[in-house]
């Protein structure tokens, strides 16, 4: 079984084109340039030598061995897209769009971000090729990540911290998208996650996929055969798809999606819009949103930046909805506890978004039992929450 | 069967000029003040009235009908309201519509939208982020009810594109005077003329000018070529300038006769 979107990108009932007309002049220019990338061999040829030289692909993976001790045992393998350049899975896209961009003739870009990471990995990409670079950020979120606002910055970025709305990520993607209705001519937006109108929810997956491509090789190599469970964190979902989607024609690998859960989904204060959410629009395209009686978007919280979003991808709402993949709720209190012992057994010190994954790694290793393998996308590093960690743990800085 | 904004162009046609549609949203400045502000709308001169559904994440706008937006959902704006600032319209017997985002009609039920914006009297309804290829349940319930449905084409839609947008509108064609977001501007842009140009080649409906209106003299300009004016942020921003509610409504008076005039003089 595959799914495959069609070619207005819906994804069953989701997915789709919700956006003010000015935008869409824009949009069929970047689905005529993504399509025609995809099978040309110089274009494929020079993402795969960014690759190689500069994001440092293929990642590797990892066995997580004394981690496994406290998942029930089973085999923990970790893909390990915290080694790539700037430190998360964001740059596989980046650089897919930053490449596009400059074949359709555009000198600015700009992104949106949460935790900092796809704004990082934007600003790089726009460094290396020459693109003037502005990131919209939730007012909010700049301080929880002052250190990526200062990356940016020394990547040459503009940072403009949007104070409207919640100020954190939802309300970044709005200002974000308000610049590209402006700006549209000379502009590209970067959107970093596998949302927003068609085609970016299947083009960002397209530059994702190779995290699966490459890790489905990786773990039939290392252990004959393939992972039974494959789990990474999703908040937009981008890394999840990327994982994910080189699986979903292997009907024996269970794919499992932990969303924020925050302080608990029956609290109301969580990120989790599978999970509690329901079907809706929101940032041009239909899928599932923490919503209100009156479709007003309901402010999401999460311990984590990049997870902190009311809305998720449309294909993993319908790939919930066929029951292909699975999504379940980690809160910031077991996403902590699995941050902390990655760290001390491993060595390791992932994003505190990776960590939802990696609490899920544990529920499900002592579901699945020691002789299960369980593949894990570490979709980032946790430089940047050294912060809220010491002040979540109590470590004085 | 025709709706009350269907008569008013046939009515301004006749009078050789175009139709001055004003914008508030619902619940702003207050859901008692909204009503206060429709009935200045009026009595200044008003001929359409055009009532905002305050929503979270309002893409199209720019910071003035934001800002206003958030006021109102603080103060717990919903369906309810919008429908009762609808009725408060067209009960003073001006055309009004709803302008709203597409979320806040799915999650109400589209048909169940359509024929509340009927009951009360409305005309119409303004989707900016509805495309035509996403409108099929918003087609069959606007079929069923009768309401029109306007749609925003932007000076960046093509010329192919054009007549497969206007074709679906009823009511007026809403022509996005420039590339950007709602607000007040200096000067209306020259690509305004262009784009209605345009449109009228693909449609003999009305074409209301929109983004960016602010006075009467930018009010005579666009009346020279468009069928409708449309104005909004500068009415929010007169009510927020003014020091009290009072002052907010004769500002809102005023402009509003500023412009009825500036509507009359384009021809």
């Amino acid at each position: 079984m595959t799914t495959v979107e069609d070619l207005a990108g819906h994804f069953g009932p989701y997915g789709g084109r919700f956006v003010p007309e000015a935008l869409i002049g824009a949009l069929e220019e970047l689905d005529a340039a993504r399509i025609k990338a995809q099978t040309d061999p110089t274009f494929l040829a020079e993402l795969a030598e960014l690759h190689r030289t500069y994001t440092g692909r293929p990642s590797i993976i990892t066995e997580a061995k004394r981690f496994a001790e406290h998942a029930g045992g089973a085999r923990i393998i970790l893909k390990r897209e915290d080694l790539n350049h700037t430190g998360s899975h964001k740059i596989n896209n980046v650089l897919g769009q930053a490449l596009l961009t400059k074949r359709m003739g555009k000198k600015r870009i700009i992104a949106e971000t949460g935790a900092g990471q796809h704004g990082v990995a934007s600003a790089t990409a726009a460094a290396l090729m020459g693109l003037e670079c502005v990131v919209y950020m939730g007012e909010e979120d700049t301080k929880r990540q002052s250190l990526n606002v200062a990356r940016m910055k020394l990547l040459g970025a503009e940072v403009i911290p949007v104070t409207s709305g919640s100020k954190t990520l939802k309300d970044a993607i709005n200002e974000a998208m308000r610049d590209w209705v402006t700006n549209v001519e000379t502009t590209h937006y970067l959107l970093g996650t596998v949302a927003g109108p068609h085609p970016f929810p299947s083009m960002v997956r397209d530059f994702h996929k190779i995290i699966g491509e490459e890790s489905r090789e990786q773990v039939l190599a290392l252990t004959g055969r393939l992972p039974d469970a494959v789990l990474a964190c999703v908040g937009g979902g981008s890394n999840a798809i990327g994982i994910f989607h080189r699986f979903i024609s292997d009907p024996s690998v269970r794919l499992i999606g932990l969303e924020a859960a925050g302080d608990g989904i029956e609290t109301g204060r969580h990120a989790a819009s599978i999970s509690g959410g329901s079907p809706g629009v929101l940032h041009g395209n239909r899928t599932y949103v923490l919503q209100d009686e009156n479709g007003q978007t309901i402010e999401s919280h999460s311990i984590s930046a990049g997870l902190d979003y009311p809305g998720v991808g449309p294909e993993h709402a319908y790939l919930h909805d066929i029951g292909r993949a699975e999504y379940r709720g980690i809160t910031d209190a077991q996403a902590m506890h699995a941050f902390a012992l990655l760290s001390k057994t491993e060595g390791i010190i992932p994003a505190i978004e990776t960590a939802h994954a990696l609490a899920g790694a544990i529920q499900v290793g002592n579901e699945l039992g020691p002789d299960a393998i369980i593949l894990i996308n570490l979709s980032g590093r946790g430089d940047k929450d050294v912060q809220t960690a010491a002040h979540y743990f109590g470590i004085p800085l | 069967m025709t709706t009350p904004l269907d008569d008013l162009f046939v009515k301004v046609r006749s009078e050789n000029r175009a139709a001055l549609i004003a914008y508030i949203p619902a619940g702003f400045p207050s859901v008692e003040g909204c009503k206060k502000v429709i009935k200045a709308f009026v009595d200044g001169g008003v001929d359409a009235i055009e009532i905002g559904f305050p929503y979270s994440d309002p893409v199209m706008d720019g910071p003035t009908i934001q800002a206003a937006a958030d006021q109102s959902l603080s103060q717990g704006t919903g369906a309810r309201e919008v429908f009762d600032a609808l009725k408060t319209a067209s009960g003073l017997g001006v055309a009004a519509v709803v302008m709203t985002y597409w979320n806040p009609i799915e999650k109400f039920g589209v048909e169940k939208f359509a024929q509340a914006i009927a009951d009360n009297g409305g005309s119409g309804v303004i989707t900016p982020d509805l495309t035509i290829e996403e409108s099929a349940t918003w087609k069959a319930a606007v079929a069923k009810t009768g309401i029109n449905p306007i749609y925003v084409v932007a000076p960046s839609t093509t010329d192919s594109r054009l007549p497969k947008v206007t074709s679906q509108c009823g009511g007026f064609v809403y022509a996005a005077s420039l590339m950007g977001v709602t607000g007040a501007r200096t000067s209306v842009s020259s690509g305004a003329a262009d784009l209605v140009a345009r449109i009228r080649t693909t449609t003999g409906l009305p074409v209301s000018v929109g983004l960016g209106v602010s006075t009467r003299e930018q009010a005579k300009g666009v009346a020279g070529y468009a069928d409708g004016v449309i104005v909004g942020s500068a009415f929010i921003k007169a009510i927020q300038d003014a020091p009290d509610e009072e002052a907010g409504l004769a500002a809102v008076r005023e402009l509003a006769s500023e412009l009825a005039k500036g509507v009359r003089e384009g021809r």
